[in-house]
């Protein structure tokens, strides 16, 4: 071990109060920072949700579609268009919008309706649970998920409520099917979904385009553009960054979490700061015995950055074991903390960062340090 | 006679600012050589610790040469006095400025590690000059472990560890009582003898004159009075 590194470990750990109060200070950013971006990349995940379970190539979107959830309408002749287009292998409309549940007891919930063709592309219920897709070509079959039983009055399959006065029965269940909005997803048929949305047989939201194996994906959707009018054609990866874009910085709410992210990061570098740079106050006489026996000023701020990247490791680990907790707690939550490994790494990162550019006030006090000092202490 | 190792020339040094701007060294030359153990005297505030803040190229004299094994330092910038004193001076304080949460050991090393050496040969440099004053039973104890004379001791190795050619020391035995202070002055007249070294020390402790080779007396920032000091009897008491 190099005593540059022992130097700045035995400094930091002397002071066992200063240095439990700074790796709290720095465990607090970063479990506010982790919450934050967990949050973040939780709520970026679920807002794409849908458009990520369909398996198109393409979408046939209403011109100034926003989002996923912004509902307006397509004629069907649209489709019939795409149909002619070459290379085109299917072009299957996709019912979404908003309508009321009735419960059994009479009160209502908003539920968010999602309906397509059952033997086609569309777009279908996952992670079942209870009941098969087959069983949603019943009448007035619907799936819903697990998660929202108590809020829309049933505990399984076979249960029945009412959507626009029609009467509904769970034919299957899903489990992890959340929606960031809080209004529970429910899946039926095309047809159906037509009737609870209160929507024309001849229009849909959506058309989700499949092109043939041997398609030419870019001529495929510049000829779909010049065919189709009022009408935007974007790949999957497109839309997902339209629905994005919306819902994190159209409605402020990305900002907000970035916000607080930020707030984080500043308390986070701020507590370093500080305490780094009374350490180095407290120090100062050896730091200026190290300049008097003719250490350079790059050896002095090795020793000072050792303790910068001392704090973020330790305070690093403390704040990643709380975050693991938190991101367990709320993995069945509404709007779950999601880490992923590039998270986590980013978090390093920026803890190290923080706590390195903390250093920076302590550096600029040896820099001015006077080694005459070793004469007069 | 041989070269100096360091070197002031009619050194003129200011100290504060403002109004309370005061002249400390008024045109001073002193010369140490290899082997002889000076004694610089003078009441408080006469400018002795100016003189080895500026011989030892702590700080850069207003007017006058500095010259460090025959090179001057003028126009030399802070980053370039630094790597003057680690190769050329080693230092010994009055209240030691050990590093207390190194032990006796990592301190010596330590004079070594800012030179950039950072093999196991340091360790054993460390400990050879930790025997030579008499420590190598305490290499592993921290500062807080040793006595007054002991921390001085380690401090003694941590300044001849780098084998500079001068060791300047504020007031050794400023600290100690007098049979650790007559200890300590045994070991800088021996090591000045031995390995050919200059020693400056400045110090207010009459008791230490047997010691010298040369007494320079300061007073108000002149060198006023020089004398041969008695090594005989410094031989004669170690």
């Amino acid at each position: 071990m190099s005593l540059k590194f022992r130097l700045a470990s035995r400094n930091l750990f002397h002071d066992r109060l200063r240095f439990v109060a700074t790796i709290v200070g720095i465990i607090f950013s970063i479990v506010l920072v982790t919450v934050q971006m967990g949050l973040y990349v939780g709520f970026r995940r679920m807002v794409t949700t849908m458009i990520d379970h369909s398996p198109a190539d393409l979408w046939i979107i209403p011109t100034g579609t926003k989002c996923f959830e912004d509902p307006s309408l397509l004629d069907d002749r649209q489709r019939f268009r795409a149909l002619a287009v070459n290379g085109v292998a299917e072009a299957t409309p996709l019912v979404i919008g908003y309508a009321q549940w009735r419960l059994p007891g009479g009160t209502t919930t908003p539920v968010f309706i999602v309906g397509s063709e059952l033997q086609e592309l569309g777009l279908h219920p996952w992670n079942l649970v209870a009941g098969r897709m087959d069983d949603l070509s019943i009448p007035g079959a619907v799936a819903i998920d697990q998660s929202y039983f108590e809020r829309l009055g049933v505990s399984g399959t076979g249960e029945n409520a009412e959507i626009r006065d029609q009467k509904v029965q769970v034919a299957a269940v899903t489990k992890g099917i959340r929606s960031f909005t809080t209004t529970p997803y429910v899946f039926t048929d095309l047809d159906r979904a037509r009737a609870y949305t209160g929507t024309s047989p001849n229009k849909a939201s959506y058309l989700v385009v499949r092109l043939s194996p041997d398609a030419d994906a870019y001529a495929v959707r510049q000829e779909l553009r010049a065919s189709l009018p009022n009408v935007e054609v974007l790949t999957a990866s497109e839309f997902r960054n339209r629905s994005r874009s919306f819902w994190l910085f159209g409605t402020g709410a990305g900002a907000a979490l970035f916000a607080g992210a930020l707030l984080g990061f500043i308390v986070g570098t701020v507590i370093v700061a500080q305490t780094l740079y009374s350490s180095t106050k407290d120090h100062l006489n050896e730091f200026a015995t190290l300049r008097a026996i003719g250490s350079s000023s790059t050896y002095i701020y090795t020793v000072i950055i050792w303790q910068a990247l001392l704090n973020a490791v330790i305070g690093f680990c403390g704040a990643a074991a709380i975050g693991a907790i938190v991101v367990r707690m709320t993995a069945e939550s509404a709007l779950p903390i999601v880490m992923t490994p590039a998270l986590t790494f980013a978090l390093f990162v920026l803890t190290v960062v923080m706590c390195v550019a903390s250093a920076i006030a302590a550096i600029v006090q040896v820099m001015r340090i006077d080694p005459t000092l070793v004469f007069t202490r | 006679m041989t070269e100096p190792v360091l070197e002031a020339v009619d050194v003129v040094q200011f100290l504060g600012h403002g109004a309370g701007r005061v002249q400390a060294l008024k045109g001073v030359s002193l010369s140490l050589r290899g082997g002889e153990l000076v004694l610089l005297m003078g009441p408080s505030g006469s400018g002795k610790t100016t003189l080895l803040s500026v011989m030892g190229c702590l700080m850069t004299p207003a007017s006058g040469i500095v010259r460090v094994g025959g090179q001057p330092i003028a126009g030399t910038d802070p980053e370039a006095l630094a790597r003057l004193r680690r190769d050329h001076i080693g230092f010994i304080f009055q209240s030691y400025h050990l590093f207390p949460t190194l032990t006796a050991e990592e301190n010596v090393r330590l004079a070594l590690d800012v030179r950039g050496q950072r093999s196991r040969h340091t360790v054993k440099a460390a400990r050879d000059v930790l025997g030579m004053v008499g420590l190598a039973h305490k290499r592993k104890s921290f500062p807080l472990e040793l006595s007054g004379g002991e921390q001085q001791r380690v401090a003694i190795a941590r300044a001849i560890v780098g084998q500079t050619q001068a060791i300047l020391a504020d007031e050794p035995t400023g600290a100690l009582d007098a049979e650790n202070g007559q200890a300590i002055m045994t070991l800088l007249a021996k090591i000045a003898k031995d390995q050919s070294r200059a020693v400056l020390v400045v110090t207010h402790d009459p008791r230490i004159l047997p010691f010298a080779d040369r007494i320079v007396h300061i007073e108000d920032g002149r060198i006023v009075n020089e004398e041969s000091g008695s090594p005989a009897k410094r031989v004669s008491m170690s």
